[in-house]
């Protein structure tokens, strides 16, 4: 993805200037291009304009919920220079928490090409008049955070930062807030609490961020990706960002793939690519020796689909359409060696584990869950345990919690409920877990799960 | 009657000076001293490895908070250690892709490596298992994280490999800066990939 011909700056806007080895320097990323959408908000158009371009871009986020970006954006309060009623800041916050599981698009954006991250902040703040930014950043992302950091420094040097931005009245401050753990610090209202230094426990809405936010003031939470289309749809413009996918919505996608397939990884292609294409022409297939059974394909909270789905193309009503999500648009693929049950577990494990424990159907919903899941792969499961779980799946459903953690814990267990339903019959009538043997990656996991044939595995 | 003895602790005493204006500065990037509470945790555990009952009461103090809502805070998230630790503390993805790339037999390798299960510390102090969410290195699980270092591709062996080069480094010495960790753990990272590429 280092390759930086014009050819691929266009097609591929987000990731031509990737270099993860030594990202390129103020300098050099002005040299390839880079700060000329900034030049040209600051320069040349009115806050509201800018917003036009982003809403008639239809750019929608890139954070899993898939929600337009220019409509958020306007739900946002503009006042006057010197208008009493103001607030005295505006926030903009940067969602850098990546932390679902099998999505790792935003390290490598912002490993391998922090000013980009940095420039779309610049634009966005300047689009809503927020006069303060936050990156915030998961902690074990080290990396990421030297680097960012670095542009960051860059930037203010250079005036692109901090007052009187390029001889502009514009101003603003930006920071990396590095976090100290928990997934739920991914939900836009619960990473504001964690800003402020609380428990990261979802706020109720309304009030939306947008009008009460971090502090009570009026704020924006986006997805690093998001935030990266930004300069290139200032630049080049909306017109030039609906053109890259032709089939559907609007834009490219960073697109990934991981579990046993030949050669897993992240490509930037245009949105609507099918699921085939991903997993056959960029991934390779899977595996030597190794059948597809089913896919997530837009991170762990997102419904499986099966081999049938495969022509499904990867845009958000697509993946609706076929009972399912985009979500951050990472395929977590599973083989016909790996147990589904297994899967599903260690899945609905992470969402119990990282529940924020606010609301009871999510805390004490999930680790029933994996109680049950548990017994049902250890080969001690009953046939009223199959109802209980699709019980479990109505009670924690959207509506019933506080925010969508729950539902997204739904989603894999009450799919693999419905396609792998043999599989989980099959591990209660046996009273073992059929899947086991040299395919097997699991297999000397715990000595509790019972293998058909007798030897221990999990 | 009983007396409870209560003792007022001044962090300005129990506080470096380094410590005491590394959260100074976080404080005036933030727009309250709360919300400088997550921050400065990190900041006394990178100095001083976990954040003990005291250093939990020295910040409460320092940033003008109850110790009762620090403590709420400090235990929420999972990167702030409230228990000693040892030099090095291993987090190791147990989420989906290293599931399905069998990081489960290197876990098993490096529990037995160690003689420790999760939560626990060598006796010499080395070494503390924790496991963790996915580290975003899913594409080449499965992966572990050391200090600053994330460690891809993992097999038993190279997972060993791994360990016995961090003890080798320290000469057994368990104490040391906390912040010399990354790069200690860089060298060994790089030594290993050329052992592979050889
Ligand atoms: C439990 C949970 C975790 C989330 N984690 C993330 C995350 O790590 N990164 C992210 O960008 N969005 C995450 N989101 C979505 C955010 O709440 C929010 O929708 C997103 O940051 C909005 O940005 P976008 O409009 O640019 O997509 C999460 C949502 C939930 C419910
Ligand atoms: S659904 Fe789960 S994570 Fe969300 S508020 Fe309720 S307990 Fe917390
Ligand atoms: S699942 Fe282990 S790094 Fe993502």
């Amino acid at each position: 993805m280092t390759n930086s011909t014009s050819q691929s700056s266009m097609l591929q806007p987000l990731t031509h200037l990737v270099n993860l080895s030594q990202p390129l320097s103020l300098k050099e990323y002005i040299r390839e291009g880079g700060y000329q959408g900034a030049k040209k908000a600051l320069r040349e158009l009115q806050p509201a304009e800018v917003l036009a371009i982003i809403s008639d871009s239809n750019l929608k986020g890139r954070g899993g919920a898939g929600f337009p970006t220019g409509m958020k954006w306007s739900c946002v309060p503009m006042f006057e220079a010197d208008d009493v009623n103001a607030p005295e800041h505006k926030y903009l916050v940067c969602n850098a928490d990546e932390m679902e599981p099998g999505t790792f698009k935003d390290r490598m954006l912002m490993e391998g090409v922090p000013h980009q991250l940095v420039e779309a902040m610049i634009i966005s703040a300047y689009t809503i008049g927020a006069d303060k930014a936050y990156i915030f950043l998961r902690g074990e992302y080290h990396l990421s955070a030297k680097r960012l950091q670095q542009a960051i420094d860059e930037a203010y040097s250079e005036n692109w930062l901090g007052k009187n931005i390029q001889g502009t009245n514009y101003q603003l401050d930006l920071y990396v807030h590095t976090s100290a753990g928990r997934y739920i610090c991914g939900e836009e209202t619960a990473l504001i609490n964690a800003l402020e230094g609380k428990r990261a426990i979802p706020r109720a809405k309304p009030p939306f961020p947008q009008v009460s936010g971090l502090f009570g003031k009026p704020t924006v939470v986006n997805n690093v990706e998001t935030f990266c289309n930004i300069p290139h749809i200032i630049k080049n413009g909306a017109d030039w960002f609906k053109q890259l996918s032709p089939k559907s919505d609007a834009g490219t996608k960073i697109y990934a793939a991981c579990g046993r397939v030949k050669t897993p990884g992240l490509w930037e292609l245009p949105m609507g690519v099918t699921i085939r294409e991903l997993l056959y022409g960029h991934a390779g297939g899977m595996a030597d020796g190794l059948k597809l059974k089913g896919l997530l394909p837009g991170g762990a909270s997102t419904d499986f689909l099966l081999p049938e789905h495969l022509d499904t193309p990867m845009d958000f009503d697509s993946i609706a359409k076929a009972g399912s999500r985009l979500g951050t648009g990472g395929l977590i693929v599973l083989d016909d060696q790996n147990c589904p049950v297994g899967m599903v577990l260690n899945l609905i494990r992470f969402f119990a584990q990282e529940s924020c424990g606010w609301c009871t159907p999510c805390r004490d919903g999930t680790p029933w869950a994996v109680e049950i899941l548990t017994r049902i792969e250890n080969g001690q499961g009953q046939a009223r345990d199959l109802d209980d779980l699709a019980n479990l799946c109505d009670f924690m459903w959207l509506g019933k919690t506080h925010c969508a953690l729950a539902p997204g814990a739904v989603e894999p267990l009450k799919s693999a409920l419905k396609y792998f339903h043999d599989d989980f019959e099959q591990h209660i009538d046996k009273g073992c877990c059929p899947y086991s043997g040299s395919h097997s990656p699991s297999e000397i996991a715990s000595n509790v799960a019972q293998a058909c044939g007798g030897h221990a595995h999990g | 009657m009983q007396i409870i003895k209560t003792v007022t602790l001044d962090y300005r005493q129990y506080l470096t000076e380094k410590e005491i204006s590394e959260i100074e500065h976080e404080v005036t990037i933030m727009e309250t001293r709360e919300s400088a509470g997550i921050e400065a945790l990190k900041i006394v555990q990178s100095h001083r490895g976990w954040i003990s009952d005291d250093s939990l009461n020295a910040i409460a103090q320092l940033l003008a908070i109850s110790s009762a809502q620090l403590e709420g805070v400090a235990t929420f998230y999972n990167l702030i250690y409230r228990q000693p630790v040892g030099r090095f503390v291993i987090h190791i993805c147990d989420s989906i892709s290293c599931h399905l790339n069998g990081y489960q037999k290197v876990l098993h390798a490096i529990k037995t490596h160690l003689g420790i299960d999760y939560g626990q510390t060598t006796e010499d102090g080395l070494f503390t298992l924790l496991s963790n969410v996915c580290l975003g290195g899913c594409d080449k699980a499965p992966v572990m994280m050391i200090g600053q270092q994330h460690y891809e591709y993992l097999t038993s062996e190279k997972a060993v490999a791994i360990l016995n080069g961090l003890s080798q480094s320290t000469d057994g010495n368990s104490s040391g800066d906390f912040l010399d960790k990354a790069e200690v753990g860089a060298t060994i990272d790089a030594k290993i990939v050329e052992v592979k590429n050889d």
